[in-house]
């Protein structure tokens, strides 16, 4: 057997601020191959952002990551800056939720999108700009040339997160983690990015985590699906399973939540209380508190993740019959 | 039919922006941010206004509370013409209608305790109300929209997004109005609060006897909690219909890309679903597209669009259209079989 492109085992992320040690991810374990689209669903406070942050060493100053990453087999959880330096967008790199502000506005599109280029594969400036035409032209971005000697304002926000992919498969990375690239556009430009991403998965092979809190989106673009909540998965599995089939409270509170404009109307159904106080998280379930099947052992302790059928998992105490 | 609350008529909105390198007296370029809207909302009615970024929606909806200034056209309030409101009685009218909006933590000072935020709109209109009789409404508010009365002296930034919005709302209902226009109230809140904030407002309306007039750009969540529904585009309403009928059966080429944009959270629907992707993106509002505005990322756009004036037109019971050539119409058929 292969080795996995990424292997997440029991990391751990935590902030210490004056009000008291902040557990954004607790005990995370993942693989994910080469070449696959896994994604990573959860609310606001669920902890996605910083377990992509902590893999890839952006973590802010007050904040610890404990565990293991390792890619292609190799630990790059906390390593120094120049190391890391040599993993980050050559082999692994990222896509924001806001184009605008991960974007220099102060320069020209071309000259950022070079200089990824000529710092990581050392090309000269004037081949460095030619990559980064064709990249454009790649992303669908009409008369790319010209495009280059823009800046970032005189770009809608759709063209913008084009050019942010763009950016981020210029060194032709294994691994592409999009941290809600969608969630700043419109319905009409989101289906034109997604459907982008798809094409790009296509041509370029590389593995994406898509970290959303679309649920649509997720149904659409990924094989695989890890729920998260309270800075632990919930439940993960094929998109297939874990969609047909959910068998943990979270997920289906989830799925029950959305409005759907195929099915007739109906009263959507609310999942009461507010998201986690990750300052204050139980031992057991984070969930807990706004779980409607939460009964003794699950303020006190944390279900295992176990298998329900081959891949799918779910870390839950109540009986699988019961979550419906 | 019940007399409408509101009733728009033919109202636009523009607003000058300075030409690029042109001198200060240069007469500058007018950009329409709203065309021509022809809308009404009747009493205890949601009408729901979906649209793109850009499509107006929300300089609408300023136009109707009146802090952005109407170039032409009417809102009347009850067969009452609101700019030819004296300034004091415009004041008063303001009780009638409250807004809520899209980010709650912003529409909050963070300097006022909730108590007093809710409060404040209540104190402005009846200033004369004793401090006890208000503190009564505030608690009785709170309680409807579902926060403890006893949290009246904390700070918004003690509170998470959907608590915050539940504070937008009593600020804004305490007032009892008679229409509230919400400029996308869920956009910024997560799945699971989002359908706590909308059942929420679906209650409230029945409770009260509201009108609403919801905005958003999600489209899912305005059917969930429209009677009727407008689409916009480039500050043109192109299509009214009842909430079912539009979604069910769209007529404007836009609102079925629109429909078919958004993803459906099930994996075999989603493998199932026709894409027809909406190529492009907005044009400037500044110089919009000649005849029909839609025309240039329409799929079934004819030579004529750009040239024939265009106007709503009525297309079945209660559901008008602005399109030459509007879906399953013998016009279109005519000119693409296939569509």
């Amino acid at each position: 057997m292969t080795t996995p492109l990424l292997q997440i085992d029991d990391l751990s992320v935590k902030f210490s601020t004056p009000d008291g040690t902040v557990g954004a991810v607790n005990g995370l374990s993942f693989d994910l191959d080469a070449g696959e689209t896994l994604a990573i669903v959860g609310e606001s406070g669920s902890g996605k952002t910083q377990l992509a942050f902590a893999t890839l060493g952006l973590l802010a100053r007050n904040g610890r990551a404990e565990g293991s990453v390792r890619f292609e087999g190799r630990e790059i959880l906390n390593l120094p800056e120049e190391k890391l330096n040599a993993i980050r967008a050559e082999k692994i790199s990222m896509i924001f939720q806001d184009p605008m502000t991960s974007l220099n506005p102060f320069m020209r599109v071309g000259d950022q999108m070079a200089e990824v280029l000529q710092l990581h594969k050392g090309l000269s400036k004037r081949r460095a700009l030619d990559e980064s035409a064709k990249m454009l032209d790649a992303v669908r971005i009409p008369d790319a040339k010209s495009r280059l000697r823009m800046y970032p304002h005189e770009f809608s926000g759709g063209m913008r997160q084009r050019i942010m992919i763009a950016m981020s498969l210029l060194c032709k990375p294994k691994l592409l983690i999009a941290d809600e690239p969608t969630t700043a556009l419109d319905v009409t430009v989101q289906a034109q990015i997604m459907a982008l991403m798809a094409d790009i998965q296509r041509d370029f092979g590389a593995a994406i985590i898509l970290i959303t809190h679309d649920l649509g989106i997720v149904a659409g673009a990924c094989e695989r699906t890890l729920v998260m909540y309270g800075g632990r998965v919930m439940e993960t599995g094929s998109t297939d399973e874990v969609f047909e089939n959910p068998t943990h409270p979270y997920t289906l509170g989830l799925l029950k939540a959305v409005p759907r404009l195929d099915v007739p109307q109906r009263d959507l159904q609310i999942i009461p209380g507010d998201p986690p106080d990750l300052t204050a998280l139980p031992p057991g379930c984070p969930f807990t508190a706004r779980c409607p099947l939460a009964h003794e052992p699950c303020p006190k302790i944390m279900p295992k993740l176990e298998t329900v059928t081959g891949t799918h998992l779910r870390a839950c105490h109540a009986d699988m019959e019961d979550v419906t | 039919m019940t007399a409408p609350v509101l009733e728009i008529d033919d109202l636009s909105v523009t607003f000058p922006v300075p030409k690029r390198g042109g001198w200060p007296w240069t007469k500058p370029d007018l950009l329409h941010a709203v065309s021509n809207a022809t809308l009404s909302i009747a009493p205890g009615e949601t009408l729901g206004l979906v649209g793109e970024s850009g499509s107006g929606k929300s300089t609408l909806a300023r136009a109707i509370v009146r802090t952005v200034p109407a170039s032409g056209g009417t809102v009347t309030w009850k067969g009452q013409d609101l700019s030819k409101m004296p300034p004091d009685k415009a004041r008063a009218h303001g009780r009638h209608v409250q807004m809520i909006f899209q980010d709650p933590l912003a529409a909050l000072n963070p300097r006022m305790t909730v108590g007093q935020a809710v409060a404040e709109p209540y104190i402005t209109h009846y200033p004369d109300t004793p401090k006890a009789e208000v503190r009564r409404r505030v608690q009785e508010m709170m309680e409807r929209v579902g926060l403890l009365p006893t949290l009246l002296n904390r700070y918004p930034h003690e509170f998470s997004g959907g608590q915050c919005q539940r504070i937008g709302i009593a600020r804004a209902l305490i007032t009892e109005p008679e229409l509230v226009v919400c400029d996308e109230p869920v956009s910024a809140l997560d799945v699971s609060v989002q359908a706590q904030v909308v059942n929420l407002l679906s209650r409230l309306q029945r409770e009260m006897g509201l009108s609403i007039l919801f905005i958003a750009h999600d489209l899912s969540v305005v059917r969930h909690i429209s009677t009727r529904i407008a689409v916009m585009y480039l500050g043109r309403v192109v299509e009214l219909a009842d909430a079912e009928t539009l979604i069910s059966n769209p007529r404007h080429h836009y609102t079925r890309a629109l429909i078919s944009s958004i993803p459906i959270p099930s994996p075999k629907a989603e493998r199932a679903r026709p894409r027809p992707i909406l190529e492009g993106e907005l044009p400037s509002p500044l110089s919009p597209p000649s005849g029909c505005v839609f025309r240039t990322r329409c799929p079934a756009a004819q030579p004529d669009c750009a040239t024939r004036k265009l106007h709503l037109e009525e297309i079945g019971p209660g559901h008008t259209v602005a399109c030459h050539y509007p879906l399953g119409s013998e016009a279109l058929r005519r000119v693409k079989p296939e569509l």
